[in-house]
């Protein structure tokens, strides 16, 4: 599956929570499920992709940053990529914000977006009716939404499971961070009252859900690790959303 | 020329004269920030002047405060008609000398003027309760006590003023015009003059409602004349530089950080993409990267500081803030512009004392050598900028566009790069992107997840 000589259709960025958490792992088997399935072809870059370099940059690690940024740019570039998917809102809005400022011009989506274009192409159908009467409440990543403007594509995916989607009640624009945002992922808490995940998970609990649908691999660590300090882990699952489509679906 | 002409004159003289000495103050100190050009076209950017500063699109995500701050807004609009006139009657002698020109277009103006400032009165007594009886919390936290308080408080007070001055000025004008209708001319029914200035002025002589008259229109002077010379010292200074702000607001994704040149020309060249010579000497003269002090942020981030009127709506949706981290986006504002106001005082001062010591033979004072030991992390700390999640929360709420997560990571910047310092749990980060190319160290191949899916 490395990118040797080949032409696919698009390059998947896994990222470095796709590549080594075992919990991201899920979602990036779910979504290459999803591209096989659907028909897709697709490259990964392996042992050859590095981190975007978001979590440096933000810390203020400009130098860590561009070592890497520019080692991808590189790499994308030799390799002639036009167009990219990746399952994580932070090397999205790197790839595509920030790289073009190093060299790096592609066409980048968020997979929440590539499953919504193939829902409305048809390309991509939810079979039977696993999540009928489910109440799924959807978090917005601070990255894909109030950063890139997305908020359409992960509810039409959402729509599309025929199970309930509530609202929370800070949604879209003001969407609350899951607080793993700033490379605050890597470090402990500032003093304070509570942890920012804490404070978001009480919110999806209030809002009766048994599903809480997120886009990032972050946020999803932050709001299962609520969910478990809450002790509530048997009565709320967090999926990413092509992961309920890959179960909707049976594959 | 009557007495009221020439102390009106003078009024008007010596006002422009303080005032543009305070204003011109207010340029310098945001010019001590540094030269970045603004991207986006400018036909984007008035777009956003219609749109956000005018129209003041961003407000309503919060009806109640939008639509009573919208009552003042529109009314200090209108009234500045009225200011002209009084303006050349002032100089000229005459009265209401707007009255036989426009005919009953005056007396619609008038009229919109009077309805608004009684919206613009119910405004600003619940903006009083807001901040002293309901305390709003965003409006009485930590970093509101001392002047911040006093002064939200004053420019409601001064408010006040303002509308009992316009009011008496045009009850006592439309008693008049039935006693010397040849001197006070018809304006036409005003209607709250002329329903209420009967309930209180019937049975007034001329020459009381005349000295009332007088009082009106001076009082409303007057309290334009104190807005005009208070607003440099005051948050309320974004009647003014809110426009400012929304226009020097580049169009650029949000998503993107400022790209630093000096240190990708570094990288390339070490990665050979660039040829050696065009890369940064890499020696003990390094230059600062990143801020410590408003010198070495944006020109932009200090006119935002200016321009903030502190509503804290950023703070109120900080995710750091809302879990009581000491992080607040609006108190990181207040303190560019403070850090600015007093490198600008000082400089003004022209002590010597303020010369860098690398500068040491220098014998004037000025923003290139100044250096006064202290800098803007005496005013912010890094306890403060490390808790930031870069949600972007604060960007967004932000009515007038000010950007408080570009200087708090611009000083991030600082403390990692120029200090090497910053939280002890991100060098391990830094180290296995730098080594490993992964956020975490991982003896793992990066490709080893497709070991149970390879097709």
């Amino acid at each position: 599956m490395a990118a040797e000589n080949m032409k696919p259709e698009i390059l998947f960025w896994v990222g470095c929570a796709g590549s080594y958490d075992a919990r991201a792992q899920r979602v990036t088997k779910a979504l290459s499920t999803i591209l096989q399935n659907v028909g897709i072809d697709f490259a990964i870059l392996g042992t050859e992709e590095s981190c975007t370099g978001d979590p440096a940059r933000r810390a203020g690690n400009e130098f860590i940053f561009q070592m890497t940024a520019n080692q991808n740019v590189q790499t994308m570039n030799m390799y002639g990529v036009k167009k990219i998917v990746t399952a994580c809102p932070h090397c999205f809005n790197t790839i595509k914000n920030e790289y073009p400022a190093l060299g790096g011009n592609y066409d980048v989506v968020h997979h929440t977006q590539l499953i919504s274009t193939l829902m409305e192409e048809g390309r991509l159908t939810i079979e039977g009716g696993a999540y009928k009467g489910k109440k799924i409440t959807y978090h917005d990543s601070c990255y894909l939404g109030r950063v890139n403007g997305e908020y359409e594509a992960p509810r039409k995916a959402i729509e599309a499971l025929d199970g309930d989607l509530t609202e929370l009640k800070r949604s879209r624009a003001n969407g609350l961070c899951c607080g793993a945002g700033g490379a605050q992922m890597f470090k402990e808490d500032e003093p304070g009252d509570k942890r920012i995940n804490m404070e978001r998970v009480e919110e999806a609990l209030a809002s009766g859900a048994d599903i809480v649908a997120a886009n990032c691999p972050f946020c999803i660590t932050m709001i299962s690790d609520g969910i478990t300090a809450k002790e509530k882990e048997d009565k709320v699952m967090v999926f990413d959303i092509s992961e309920l489509i890959v179960n909707a679906n049976g594959w | 020329m009557g007495i009221q002409q020439i102390i009106f004159l003078l009024v008007v003289v010596v006002t422009f004269r303080i005032a543009y000495k305070a204003y011109a103050a207010i340029y310098r100190n945001i010019n001590l920030g540094k030269d970045r050009e603004i991207v986006g076209s400018e036909g984007a950017r008035w777009k956003n002047v219609f749109l956000i500063a005018f129209g003041q699109k961003k407000m309503f995500k919060r009806w109640i405060p939008a639509v009573l701050h919208g009552f003042i807004y529109v009314a200090f609009l209108f009234t500045q008609i009225e200011l002209i006139e009084i303006i050349v009657d002032g100089l000229f002698g005459t009265h209401r000398i707007f009255l036989p020109f426009l005919g009953g277009l005056y007396t619609l103006i008038i009229n919109s003027i009077e309805i608004l400032t009684i919206l613009a009165l119910v405004a600003t007594v619940a903006f009083l309760a807001r901040r002293n009886l309901l305390k709003v919390p965003r409006l009485v936290m930590n970093e509101m006590n001392g002047w911040p308080k006093i002064d939200g408080n004053l420019i409601l007070i001064g408010e006040l003023i303002l509308i009992v001055g316009v009011m008496t000025m045009n009850g006592a004008d439309v008693m008049l015009q039935k006693i010397d209708p040849t001197h006070y001319h018809d304006t036409g029914y005003l209607a709250i003059s002329s329903s209420l200035a009967p309930l209180f002025l019937d049975g007034w002589g001329q020459d009381a409602l005349q000295v009332l008259e007088r009082f009106g229109w001076w009082l409303h002077l007057s309290a334009v004349v104190g807005f005009i010379l208070y607003l440099p010292l005051s948050k309320h200074l974004h009647i003014f530089l809110a426009f400012f702000n929304v226009y020097f607001t580049p169009i650029k994704p949000r998503g993107e950080m400022s790209n630093m040149p000096d240190i990708m020309g570094e990288v390339q060249s070490m990665m050979g993409i660039t040829p050696e010579g065009e890369a940064l000497e890499m020696t003990d003269d390094m230059p600062d990267f990143g801020a410590n002090d408003v010198t070495n942020l944006s020109w932009k981030n200090i006119l935002g500081a200016y321009s903030c009127t502190e509503c804290g709506r950023c703070t109120s949706v900080c995710p750091a803030n809302l879990t009581g981290k000491k992080l607040s986006p609006r108190k990181v504002m207040m303190d560019i512009r403070d850090r600015a106001t007093e490198i600008g005082e000082k400089i003004d001062s022209g002590q010597t004392k303020y010369i860098s010591k690398d500068n040491a033979g220098e014998t004037t004072l000025t923003a290139d050598n100044f250096d006064d030991g202290k800098s803007l992390f005496d005013y912010i700390s890094q306890e403060e900028i490390n808790a930031c999640t870069a949600c972007n929360a604060c960007v967004e709420a932000c009515p007038i566009m000010i950007n408080p997560l570009e200087p708090i990571l611009e000083l991030r910047r600082y403390e990692i790069l120029t200090n090497s310092a910053g939280p002890a749990d991100w060098m391990p980060m830094f180290n296995a992107v730098e080594n490993s190319g992964s956020v975490w160290t991982i003896p793992d191949a990066r490709d080893a997840w497709t070991a149970d899916i390879e097709d």
